[in-house]
């Protein structure tokens, strides 16, 4: 297929890159997600703003309080980093079960996220790891939390003059672990995810101090699952406990029934993951 | 490497290419002052086209020419070898029948132009009634072509309805009985269609480059579409093709399309497919619903079989349409002896894309419908299914055997076969860990499925009944031929009429002349796709390369080395039969010493003053095969599985098999035939449906909803072989590129299903999805 007639741009800068975008543009860094919606005109910008030549984007950084996941770090990079790994597993295991090789060794973490797929592995994982977009233009810089970040399907709260730089993600402190789970269209973990759970908790004195669950593939954007965190909070995190609050796991969603799974069905596996990657992240404390 | 090459595992020659990326396939091969071709097709399954406005089309700088029906309707309709039911206008006349179908194409100075081009043609459509279930069209309550009589273009019928439903009644019989669909699929091979057209105005013919498995054919129907004088003024070259798969074996709208537009414009056309076209406008396949019937005694003896059902054959009937099915009825018995027997498929019109030949073609069809009944009988006998299938399968003394479809299957053994994997695949030992992994509420299956395949079309005989391609003006049976030329400088060419779509031909002729002649396969070079160089031929599909090309060159070669004998006992004042070839030359039998080599021999072939009195100069052979039979491999699949009792997700943990091929050219490339197969076949049955809605839309028309097994969704297979040859052929070969496709269908859903059974879950509907498994344990459960 052959895309629409675009301008290419391929600044070195930041600064060249924001007076690059404007209305119809788009930041493409990893362009696996980008292209095929172009060669297919799904989708026609005018301008594409390739970021892959701008210095500093490409690295996973220690500062000390948190990390952050610069804009063209790969879902392999991600997937591999031992600092990703320790400190945002749900996310590392989201990012190593995205796409297939040659799409992790492509496509980007920051570029997933942008992307919101409602199927897609990485949101949920930013969710559940609380993650700060970092948001920048010509006209400053936004911070927007994970929770505030996925607005519907396939929209970001990204203006289409701005560059998501990076992510930053707290670090994982004591009595605190995460994971992701879910099953794939073709199975195991394979493809996108017709249902799939991101879950972070903090225990501490025997007890869940704090959570976050999210949902992937269910409904018309990856979501928190605030009901199931709030039942969890103050439990002991045993089997009948997580059962208890994986009840919640549909609230305020929207199940949207699809080629690979009835409402029903998708309703039943969003409790299924829910409850394996709580437990999956009670283990990984 | 020469002789002893037969039978090994030669690395395939074609592979250096292929690896560094510099093979030659369609949109390889660039010309000066091309033009591209893009098509605007129907968003609707049926509608009727009430007006096209190709102004604003035309007017964009860079468009050529617009056609829409009325520019080609004089050609038209597409050519077909089985002509029956309704043949596909060239571009879509008054009424669309199938999403995808091509109504307007746009030729312009580049493909990006092109599509540009096809976006701005204004087409408006009324919509009319779809008719998309097969079962429905069936029924004939609204017809899909107001200009046929009916829905149903042909009906197979074998066998006696009545003689089956005696022993049905039969107090003392056990009937079961499944119905079951075996879905529609869409054939994806790794490089769409495309084509390059050229008519050269000032000598009246054309070239074109195509991804077919037949080239003859299509150059027959170009020959009889523009009116050419013959066949040798349309010269249609396959170069290296990315797939075949049988969607390579039908001659495409688009190719007389190109050409048309290449003599319109006197410019090369090119015409590249994309995925999401490729959904819609190659063939698919399958697309069966049927029930499967059999009448067993208490204690397991088989009576009778029946399969009655309705094939979708889509909106428009292309090369084999109706053919297919009858392909399926060579093996719809199966491996089984039968007292009776029934068959009956009705082949319907629906408005839906083409259905036609995917690798098996039918096979797969009846094996998975007698596959799974024969699991589901030993369920209802309460016999275990492998016994059950041994009691009841023709018996090494029975070949050739005759079954009750009218054919006789050349030979088999088939029970030592299925032994072999029980032993190979520990089957006992799998029985123990799933009785104990049911103790810990896990699902564990073990599906056996076991099959014969009817393969190496065909007899020459089969042409009377419509296996040749007459349709295309050629009334070739479906027999081979091949040279074998021995140059001036003792290297040699092999010239094949059957091409390879990736298969490995090259390699495995190579072998088949080598070791025959003692050539070094280095020095040989296998031409083919080219219907300029290579002699008459049908092409590749039905696992028939080897079992009918492969021997017309092993014909050829021998041809060679009786000449090439009388020449080097010439040059050594020996007797004839007493030269035996090895080494690149020849020497007296038992004088090792006493020899010539090929340089020797092929100088003096083409200096006649050098040669015996009295013999022809060259050496430069051709030989026709035709099969005394088709070939009738065979073999015993095993598959492992485990079921999530939460989701329903389907955990291949293992796959064995056993296959017998007859007599093996290349094991390597026999192992890669199967591991492909295999692999598709599991795709059928975990992944793959092609899915309209109501109206007709594919819903599954890009590779993100269509779902293919990649080798990451696989376990490793574990391959092994029994060698029973056939009588077909002189090389005791049979034939592989169909057997896994053929038989991992019904042992992976067999093994499901058997994972499943103390939920008391008989069948469930392939590709077996999780949504699918965990909604049939749902419905157990409760």
């Amino acid at each position: 297929m052959y895309p629409r007639q675009f301008d290419y741009v391929a600044p070195t800068s930041l600064e060249e890159a924001f007076a690059a975008l404007g209305d119809d543009s788009k930041v493409m860094a990893g362009g696996m997600s980008l292209i095929p919606l172009m060669k297919m005109r799904l989708f026609s910008p005018d301008v594409v703003v390739d970021i892959a030549r701008i210095p500093g984007l490409a690295t996973i950084h220690d500062a000390g309080d948190h990390i952050s996941i610069g804009a063209l770090v790969t879902h392999g990079e991600t997937a591999s980093s031992d600092s990703v790994v320790a400190n945002a597993t749900a996310l590392a295991t989201a990012a190593s079960l995205t796409g297939d090789v040659q799409v992790r060794n492509r496509g980007t973490t920051c570029g997933a996220l942008a992307h919101a797929d409602v199927a897609a592995d990485q949101p949920a994982g930013a969710l559940a790891c609380g993650a700060v977009m970092i948001a920048q233009s010509a006209s400053g810089t936004r911070e927007i939390p994970a929770s505030e970040f996925f607005v519907d399907a396939m929209t970001s709260a990204l203006r289409s003059d701005e560059v998501l730089t990076s992510i930053r993600l707290p670090k994982t402190g004591a009595g605190e672990g995460s994971a992701y789970d879910k099953l794939g269209r073709r199975g195991g973990h394979s493809d996108y995810a017709v249902a799939g759970a991101a879950a972070w908790v903090k225990k501490s004195n025997g007890s869940i101090e704090a959570a976050r669950v999210a949902l992937t593939g269910v409904g018309i954007k990856p979501t928190l699952a605030s009901g199931v965190a709030d039942a969890l909070v103050g439990t002991d995190g045993s089997d009948a406990a997580v059962a208890a609050a994986t009840e919640h796991a549909l609230e305020g969603v929207t199940v949207l029934e699809d080629l690979y799974g009835s409402e029903e069905y998708k309703s039943h596996l969003a409790k299924v993951y829910v409850s394996r990657a709580i437990k999956q992240a009670l283990a990984n404390i | 490497m020469t002789q002893g090459v037969f039978g090994t595992s030669v690395k395939r020659t074609e592979d250096p290419a292929l690896l560094r990326g510099k093979g030659l396939f369609v949109d390889d091969i660039k010309r000066h002052d091309e033009a591209a071709a893009a098509f605007v097709r129907s968003p609707f399954a049926h509608a009727r086209i009430t007006s096209i406005d190709k102004s604003a089309a035309e007017a964009m700088p860079g468009v050529q020419a617009v056609y829409t029906t009325d520019d080609v309707r004089s050609l038209g309709p597409l050519l077909a070898q089985v002509a029956i039911g309704k043949l596909r206008p060239l571009l879509a006349d008054e009424v669309v029948k199938h999403v995808g179908e091509a109504v307007v194409m746009v030729v312009a100075d580049n493909a990006a132009i092109a599509r540009d081009g096809a976006d701005a043609v204004l087409v408006d459509y009324d919509p009319l009634t779809a008719i998309i279930d097969p079962e429905y069209a069936a029924t004939n309550e609204t017809l899909v072509h107001d200009e046929l009589e009916s829905n149903v273009i042909h009906t197979w019928e074998a066998g006696e309805a009545d003689a089956v439903q005696e022993l049905a009644d039969r107090e003392d019989t056990v009937v079961t009985s499944l119905k079951m669909v075996n879905q529609r699929l869409i054939p994806t091979a790794i490089e769409p269609r495309g084509v390059l057209a050229e008519w050269q105005h000032g000598y009246d013919r054309v070239t074109l480059h195509t991804t077919t498995q037949q080239p003859h054919a299509v150059a027959g129907a170009l020959a009889l579409t523009f009116g050419l004088p013959g066949v040798n003024s349309a010269r249609v070259i396959a170069p290296e093709v990315g797939g075949g798969f049988g969607r390579g074996l039908n001659v495409y709208a688009e190719e007389m399309l190109a050409v048309f537009a290449s003599r319109e414009l006197g410019r090369p056309v090119r015409w590249i497919e994309t995925r999401s076209e490729a959904s819609k406008s190659t063939i698919h396949g399958r697309g069966w619903t049927a029930t499967a019937t059999i009448v067993s005694e208490p204690d397991g003896h088989f009576l009778a079989y029946s399969l009655v059902g309705v094939a979708d054959m889509g909106a428009y009937s292309q090369n084999f349409s109706v053919a297919i099915p009858v392909l399926g009825q060579f093996t719809m018995p199966g491996q089984y002896k039968w007292e009776a027997i029934y068959w009956k498929m009705d082949c319907v019109h629906t408005h839906t894309p083409t259905v036609d030949a995917y690798r098996g073609a039918g096979r797969p069809e009846t094996t998975f419908y007698v596959e799974r009944t024969v699991d589901a009988a030993a369920r209802d006998l309460g016999m275990d299914p492998i016994e059950l299938r041994k009691k009841n399968f023709f018996q090494p003394e029975d070949f050739p055997a005759d079954t009750l479809i009218g054919m006789t299957m050349d030979s088999g053994d088939y029970g030592s076969n299925l032994d072999i994997l029980v032993e190979k695949a520990d089957i006992k030992g799998l029985r123990a860990m799933q009785e104990a992994a049911r103790a810990e509420g896990r699902y564990i299956g073990v599906g056996i499925a076991t099959f014969v395949e009817a393969c190496g079309l065909a007899p020459s005989g089969f042409a009377d009944a419509g296996v040749s391609w007459a349709g295309y003006g050629l009334p070739s049976a479906f027999n081979e031929s091949a040279v074998v030329r021995i140059n001036p400088d003792a290297s040699a060419t092999v010239v094949t009429g059957t091409g390879p779509t990736g298969q490995g031909h090259e390699t495995v002729w190579s072998q088949i002349v080598s070791d025959r002649l003692a050539i070094p396969m280095e020095r040989i070079v296998v031409i083919h796709g080219d219907t300029k160089d290579t002699p008459m031929g049908i092409g590749t599909g039905g696992s028939r390369s080897v079992a009918v090309g492969g021997v017309a060159v092993a014909i050829a070669a021998d041809r060679i080395k009786e000449k090439a004998a009388k020449v080097a006992a010439h040059l050594l004042e020996a007797s004839a039969e007493d030269i035996v070839f090895a080494d690149n030359g020849a020497h007296v039998a038992g004088s090792p010493d006493k020899s010539v080599s090929w340089t020797d021999i092929a100088a003096t072939a083409y200096q006649p003053h050098k040669m015996p009195e009295g013999m022809e100069a060259g050496l430069d052979m051709t030989a026709f095969f035709d099969p005394s039979n088709l070939t009738w491999p065979y073999g015993s699949h095993v598959a492992v599985v485990e079921v999530d009792p939460d989701t329903g997700d389907v955990d291949l943990m293992s796959y064995s098999a056993v296959d017998d091929c007859g007599n093996i050219v290349n094991p390597m490339i026999v192992a890669g035939q199967l591991h492909g197969g295999i692999a598709q076949g599991i795709g059928q049955a975990l992944f793959e449906e092609a899915v309209f809605d109501e109206d007709g839309n594919l819903l599954t028309a890009s590779l993100l909803d269509y779902l293919i097994p990649t080798a990451a969704d696989l376990p490793s297979f574990d391959l092994a072989k029994t060698t029973t040859p056939t009588d077909a052929n002189p090389l005791g070969v049979k034939g592989i590129g169909e057997a896994g496709t053929i038989v991992s269908t019904p042992t992976i859903v067999n093994a499901v299903v058997d994972a499943l059974s103390p939920l008391g879950i008989n069948d469930i509907q392939m590709p077996l999805r999780p949504k699918r498994v965990w909604a049939a344990m749902q419905e157990a459960r409760s």
